[in-house]
């Protein structure tokens, strides 16, 4: 079950990459390459520093978990009925190590972890682990979907406001990205839910089960990350704009639409897809309120009734697998920045 | 008399950046927050109807321009008959607390642990702070924020500290990131030379240099908290009943969405404001306060 779940991550942020890369393939792509393969040993010195860093960095993350767990008290009296004695709680309670010092049952609780066994859940009789995996898809795919509906918005819109600066075109375009980030999401969710499911019935309230499920769900989600990229578009085609190779090919009599498709819309991706990449995570922290919103079966809603029920393994489990997916995604962000990028050194 | 003259100047200089930065969104942030502050100060003297008696009778009564509303219940009334308007003035001191209290803690935090990395920046310490922030910031607060509330009951005292507490590794981050340029430059390192004590440098040169960036970060941090609360409140794990909040007045209305639109509106539009207006005020603070980072600032920090 563990190797699903790392084939599920590894799809998906292969996925993720091979996106940006169509997107960015025509930008020199193979003298980047090129570059990136001559310095392939700097490459590598590179990915076994930021290895390296990862470790401490999810052993923190272990221990204040742990610690967490230890402070939240036992978890004997919730296992054993009301009515259990003192001696069936000592015997339980030594049987899951939990009478041990402190650092025993952490060094005890990492051995497991890296073993891939986060614990049974309590509520449902099942590894924690199995549980998160069965429905992380579903939560992936509604960030994915989000991701699209917030680069369909904010490429757009960006470049617009970019071209038209200082307009009331300008203006329209950064207020509403502004309020958009205002707007708490689960807000966003019940009115497109008042507006287009109730008052027009066009789109289910809830559910997961067809494709015109997703549009309500995904444009929630999607909207602040939109608002963050439309400020971060406009920005990075502004700088492109000013520079000379933009002013040559305009100065040469190219048609301004072959200007701005060509040469500023391209070269202003790169740090695009940096944020892209920085934002799914948050994506995801997002979609543990917008599924309940929807009533979507992704990890969200198994989060929720994990910390009503204190099903502490599997509260555990989802976190670790964000956390997962965030470090791997940081990663391979950067790695394809870098591919993209070859003014950027390995240091 | 060429004193006098480049003091008359100077207050001449000041007066033209005060005027020059009073822009039309500042001002419009300054006002909203002062208003929301000042509701939430006043709202036991100021509430049209006491917000927690319930009246089965007056139950979902619509705002009062719409047909079957009443013009004693403005914004219309809720599934057991309390005043939205009400309500929301009461939500303030909810948000506004728990907003400015955890970016206190978290600031606290940040701006020590900060100092003490960027100061003593590469060595062990360094790197320990360093890795934690790193660990802090890999999952999305909400979810850690989630994660304790599991160990901790869920209520007002929670929360301030749960934000406050997974909420520092941005600002130590900020602060670092300062305090290594600042430590560079001359003034600091001519008082290393003298002779100085670290606490000396750090309370007199480094401090006075690094705030005024944190406060604008604070700032739109409380804008961050009151996001996070408002979540929280919202998933029914913030602040419980009976106590007020934006974000458990929408979970109440979600379920009357189809019938009463009202209930849920309000609280997302009042959420909104808040957020915009503590947001145009950080902004307005950042031109300020750090002539840096300002767009297209030709300033001189001096």
């Amino acid at each position: 079950m563990t190797f699903q779940f790392i084939l599920n991550i590894v799809g998906l942020l292969v996925f993720v990459n091979f996106v940006k890369l169509y997107f960015l393939k025509q930008i020199n792509l193979i003298n980047s390459a090129t570059y990136f393969l001559v310095n392939w040993g700097d490459f590598l010195g590179y990915l076994k520093r930021s290895m390296l860093q990862i470790i401490p960095s999810l052993l923190i993350l272990t221990l204040i978990i742990f610690a967490l767990v230890y402070v939240a008290g036992d978890p004997v009296s919730q296992m054993l009925p009301e009515n259990a004695t003192a001696e069936d709680r000592a015997i339980l309670s030594e049987s899951l190590g939990l009478d041990q010092p402190f650092h025993i049952q952490y060094f005890q609780y990492v051995g497991d972890l890296i073993r891939g066994d986060f614990g049974m859940s309590y509520q449902y009789q099942e590894p924690a682990l199995e549980l998160v995996t069965e429905r992380l898809t579903a939560t992936i795919a509604l960030s994915l979907m989000a991701m699209l509906v917030a680069i369909f918005i904010s490429i757009p819109l960006g470049i617009l406001a970019a071209i038209k600066r200082n307009t009331i075109i300008d203006f329209l375009v950064s207020g509403v990205s502004v309020v958009g980030k205002a707007m708490p999401n689960f807000w966003i969710g019940i009115m497109l839910i008042l507006f287009f499911a109730v008052t027009l019935p066009i789109f289910p309230v809830s559910g997961a089960d067809t494709p015109l499920h997703f549009i309500l769900p995904s444009i929630t989600l999607g909207v602040a990350l939109a608002a963050e990229m439309t400020r971060l578009v406009r920005a990075s085609v502004l700088e492109v704009i000013e520079q000379e190779y933009v002013q040559t090919a305009r100065s040469k009599g190219q048609k301004e639409s072959i200007v701005i498709g060509k040469h500023v819309f391209l070269n202003s991706l790169i740090p695009i897809v940096t944020i892209i990449g920085l934002q799914f995570p948050q994506l995801i922290g997002g979609a543990i309120v917008v599924e309940t919103v929807f009533a979507w079966p992704g990890i969200g809603r198994l989060l929720l009734t994990a910390i009503e029920t204190s099903d502490m393994a599997v509260v555990q489990a989802i976190v670790f697998v964000i956390a997962i997916i965030t470090i791997l995604a940081n990663m391979l962000t950067d790695i394809i920045y870098r591919v993209l990028d070859p003014k950027i050194k390995y240091n | 008399m060429n004193n006098n003259l480049s003091h008359l100047s100077k207050i001449k200089k000041v007066r033209s950046r005060l005027m020059e930065l009073s822009t039309p969104l500042g001002i419009i942030g300054f006002i909203t927050v002062s208003i929301i502050v000042l509701m939430a100060i006043f709202a036991p003297w100021i509430v049209p109807h006491d917000p927690f008696v319930i009246d089965a009778t007056k139950r979902l009564t619509p705002p009062a321009w719409i047909d079957g509303g009443s013009s004693t219940y403005i914004l219309g009334t809720d599934h057991v008959g309390r005043d939205i308007l009400s309500r929301l003035i009461y939500g303030s001191r909810v948000s506004l607390l728990v907003g400015i209290l955890s970016v206190l803690i978290a600031g606290a935090i940040g701006l020590f642990l900060g100092l003490i990395s960027g100061y003593f920046g590469g060595t062990l310490v360094d790197q320990a702070i360093m890795r934690i922030v790193d660990a802090m910031l890999a999952i999305p607060t909400l979810l850690l924020v989630l994660v304790a509330i599991v160990v901790f009951d869920p209520g007002l005292v929670t929360l301030i500290l749960v934000i406050g507490l997974t909420s520092w590794a941005q600002y130590t981050r900020l602060v670092r990131g300062e305090v290594l340029s600042v430590k560079e430059r001359e003034f600091v390192q001519s008082a290393k030379t003298l002779g100085a004590s670290n606490t000396h440098i750090i309370r007199k040169h480094i401090i006075p240099n690094v705030l005024s960036s944190f406060i604008v970060v604070a700032t739109i941090g409380i804008a961050t908290a009151i996001m996070t609360e408002s979540s929280l409140s919202f998933l029914g794990l913030g602040v419980q009943p009976p106590d007020i909040t934006w974000g458990s007045m929408l979970n109440d209305g979600r379920n009357y969405i189809a019938t009463s639109w009202w209930i849920a509106t309000f609280p997302g539009l009042a959420i909104t404001i808040t957020v915009l207006a503590i947001t145009f005020l950080g902004d307005w603070l950042r031109d300020i306060l750090d002539p840096k980072l300002k767009k297209g600032g030709d300033e001189d920090d001096s």
